[in-house]
C-alpha cells in the first residue's frame, strides 16, 4: 500500500532530513511513526502528502509513484490520503458540516452525495447534530473529531495523522485511537506520527522508528 | 453484458453528477463572491471607487471626444474655395464672372451668392440680427462659391486654380475651406489617438488594482487555500471564488463608472443647451448608447478577470502547504 524505497531527503540549507528510508505497509495495516523532534517525522509524512518530493529513491502509494507526480496530478492522488493534523487544520468561519463536506465538494460530488456522507463521517466520530455549530464553539476532542471526520469522509486508503493526540488529554487520546483502530479494521491503512510511546506500547501496533533521519526499527 | 451496460450507466451517471456539482460549484463561487464582497463592505467599496474612478475617466474622455466629432462630423472635407469679391463689384457683374468661372474646365459648381443673400443668411444663422439691422450698410462682400472638379486633387492643383482666380481683379481674396477643416479633423484624430492611449492605460490600472486586491484577498484566506489544496482540490477550484471575486470588482465598477458618466453628462446638458440655443444650433449632447454601456461592463469586468487571474496563476503556484 505504502512503499518506501531507499529514500532521501535534503534540504538546501538544513541538510539530509532523511537517509535511506525503506519500509512497507500493508492494506489494511496500523502503524506508528515516532522518534525525537528534528527525526524527520515531519519530513515523511510531507513526502507521502506531496507537500515535499524526496531527493533520492522512491515513495510508492498503492503501486504508483508518487515521489516524481507532476503537479497537476497532485491534487488527484491527495483525494486518496486523509490528513489529520496536530492544530486540526479547520476553517473556523464555516460549519462542521462545511468543514466535513470539503474534500467531497472538492471531488465534485452531488448535493444529496455530500449530505449523506458527511452524516456517516460524523455519526462514525460522535459528532452527529453538530454540524451547525462553528469550530471554535467546539472543545479540542470534539474539534479533532471533525478533523478525523474531514480525513475520513472521502474514504481514503491512507490515513496520515501528525500527532493527533497531542493536544489531548489521556482519556481522548484513547478515544481517537480507538477510531484509528476502527478503520484499520475496515481495511484503511494507517500511518500515525506520536512521540506518546506510553500510548504507543500500550496499543502495541507497528512502531517506526526514526534517528536523525535514519529507520533504526520497524 | 449487463454487467458491463450497467457499469457504463454508472460512469455516465457519475459525469453527470460532475457536470451538475461543477455547475453548483461555479453559481456558489458567484454568489458566494459577492457575499464575502458586502462582508467587507469598507475595502469593497473602496476598491470598486478605484476602479470606477479609472473607468469613469476613459469612457467620459471617449464621449467627449465622440461629442466633438458629432459636432464637426458633418464638415466634409472638401476643396470648395470662396472667391470675396471686392466691395464695388455689382450682383450682375459678380453673377457674370461666376458664369465665366463655369467655363474652366477644372470647375465643377459654381454658387453666386450676393451681398443681400449673405446678409439674411447670416442674420437667420448667427443669432445677431438685431445687432445687424442697427447697421447703416451692409459689410459683408458678394461671394463666389467654387467646387473644383476632382474633389481632393494635389494641393497644388489647387494651388494653381487658387492663383489663377486671383489674377480677375473682381476678386479680392481667395480662400479655401479645405484647410481649416482638414486642422481640424487632424485635430480631432490626434485627440481620439490620445483618449485611446490613455484608455489602454486606465485599463492596465484596472487590471493591476483587481489583481493586487486579489492577491490580498488571497493572503487573509491562506489558510483556507493550503487546506483545500491538503484535501484535494484542483488549482482551478481554488482560484474560482477569486475569479468571480474579480469578475464583480469590474461588474460593479463597470456600472458605477457608466453611471458616473451618464451623471456628469446630465450635469453639462443644460448649459450646453443653452450654448447650442445661443449658437442657433440644434446640438444633442450625446450619451453612451446602451451597447456601449453593454461593452464597457463586458470591458470592465474581463480586464478585472485577466487582472485576477495572472496574480492567481502565480501566487497559487507559490503557496505551498506547510
Amino acid at each position: 500500500m505504502l512503499k518506501f524505497e531507499h529514500v532521501c531527503k535534503r534540504y538546501p540549507d538544513a541538510g539530509e532530513a532523511l537517509t535511506d528510508v525503506s519500509f512497507h505497509l500493508q492494506r489494511g495495516e496500523m502503524a506508528f511513526l515516532t522518534g525525537r523532534s528534528g527525526a524527520g517525522k515531519s519530513t515523511l509524512l510531507k513526502l507521502i502528502a506531496m507537500m515535499e518530493q524526496c531527493t533520492r529513491g522512491t515513495v510508492s502509494l498503492d503501486g504508483q509513484d508518487i515521489s516524481r507526480i507532476s503537479e497537476r496530478k497532485i491534487p488527484y492522488m491527495r483525494r486518496n490520503l486523509g490528513l489529520i493534523f496536530q492544530d486540526y487544520k479547520l476553517l473556523n468561519d464555516r460549519t462542521v458540516f462545511d468543514n466535513v463536506a470539503l474534500p467531497l465538494v472538492v471531488s465534485g460530488y452531488n448535493h444529496q452525495e455530500v449530505a449523506r456522507r458527511v452524516r456517516a463521517s460524523l455519526d462514525k466520530v460522535g459528532l452527529l447534530g453538530k454540524e451547525r455549530k462553528h469550530p471554535l464553539a467546539l472543545s479540542g476532542g470534539e474539534q479533532q473529531r471533525v478533523g478525523i471526520a474531514r480525513a475520513i469522509v472521502n474514504k481514503p486508503k491512507l490515513i496520515l495523522a501528525d500527532e493527533p493526540t497531542g493536544n489531548l488529554d489521556p482519556d481522548l487520546s484513547a478515544e481517537v485511537m480507538f477510531m484509528f483502530e476502527q478503520f484499520k479494521q475496515v481495511g484503511v491503512t494507517v500511518l500515525i506520527a506520536s512521540h506518546d510511546l506510553e500510548l504507543i506500547n500500550h496499543l502495541g501496533h507497528r512502531v517506526l522508528t526514526l534517528d536523525k533521519g535514519h529507520l533504526i526499527a520497524s | 453484458m449487463k454487467k458491463n451496460l450497467n457499469h457504463r450507466k454508472n460512469a455516465g451517471n457519475r459525469l453527470v453528477e460532475l457536470f451538475n456539482a461543477y455547475l453548483l460549484n461555479h453559481a456558489h463561487g458567484l454568489f458566494s463572491s459577492l457575499g464575502r464582497l458586502t462582508r467587507t463592505p469598507f475595502t469593497s467599496a473602496m476598491t470598486v471607487l478605484v476602479l470606477a474612478i479609472a473607468i469613469s475617466l476613459a469612457s467620459s474622455f471617449y464621449i467627449v471626444v465622440a461629442n466633438i466629432q458629432q459636432l464637426t462630423g458633418n464638415l466634409e472635407s472638401s476643396n470648395q474655395m470662396s472667391l470675396f469679391l471686392h466691395d464695388n463689384v455689382t450682383d450682375a457683374a459678380g453673377q457674370k464672372l461666376a458664369e465665366q468661372l463655369q467655363q474652366n474646365p477644372s470647375v465643377g459648381a459654381v454658387k453666386f451668392i450676393t451681398k443681400k443673400q449673405a446678409l439674411d443668411e447670416f442674420k437667420a444663422n448667427s443669432g445677431f440680427s438685431d445687432a445687424l439691422n442697427a447697421l447703416e450698410r451692409n459689410p459683408l462682400p458678394s461671394v463666389i462659391q467654387v467646387l473644383p472638379k476632382n474633389a481632393l486633387e494635389s494641393s497644388e492643383d489647387i494651388e494653381k486654380l487658387m492663383s489663377d482666380f486671383k489674377q480677375f481683379p473682381q476678386v479680392d481674396f481667395v480662400q479655401v475651406d479645405m484647410q481649416w477643416v482638414a486642422r481640424l479633423q487632424t485635430i480631432m484624430l490626434i485627440a481620439s489617438r490620445g483618449v485611446t492611449l490613455v484608455s489602454v492605460l486606465l485599463g492596465f490600472a484596472v487590471t493591476f488594482i483587481t489583481g493586487n486586491t486579489i492577491r490580498l484577498e488571497l493572503q487573509s484566506r491562506q489558510n483556507e487555500v493550503f487546506i483545500s489544496k491538503l484535501v484535494g482540490a484542483t488549482h482551478s477550484f481554488i482560484q474560482r471564488p477569486f475569479l468571480y471575486t474579480g469578475f464583480w470588482l469590474g461588474f460593479i465598477a463597470g456600472f458605477l463608472g457608466w453611471l458616473i458618466v451618464t451623471v456628469m453628462l446630465l450635469i453639462l446638458e443644460t448649459p450646453v443647451e443653452k450654448l447650442s440655443t445661443l449658437y442657433n444650433s440644434s446640438f444633442d449632447l450625446l450619451f453612451l448608447s446602451f451597447s456601449e454601456f453593454i461593452l464597457l461592463l463586458m470591458i470592465s469586468s474581463v480586464l478585472a478577470v485577466v487582472g485576477s487571474w495572472v496574480v492567481l496563476n502565480y501566487q497559487l503556484r507559490q503557496l505551498k502547504p506547510q
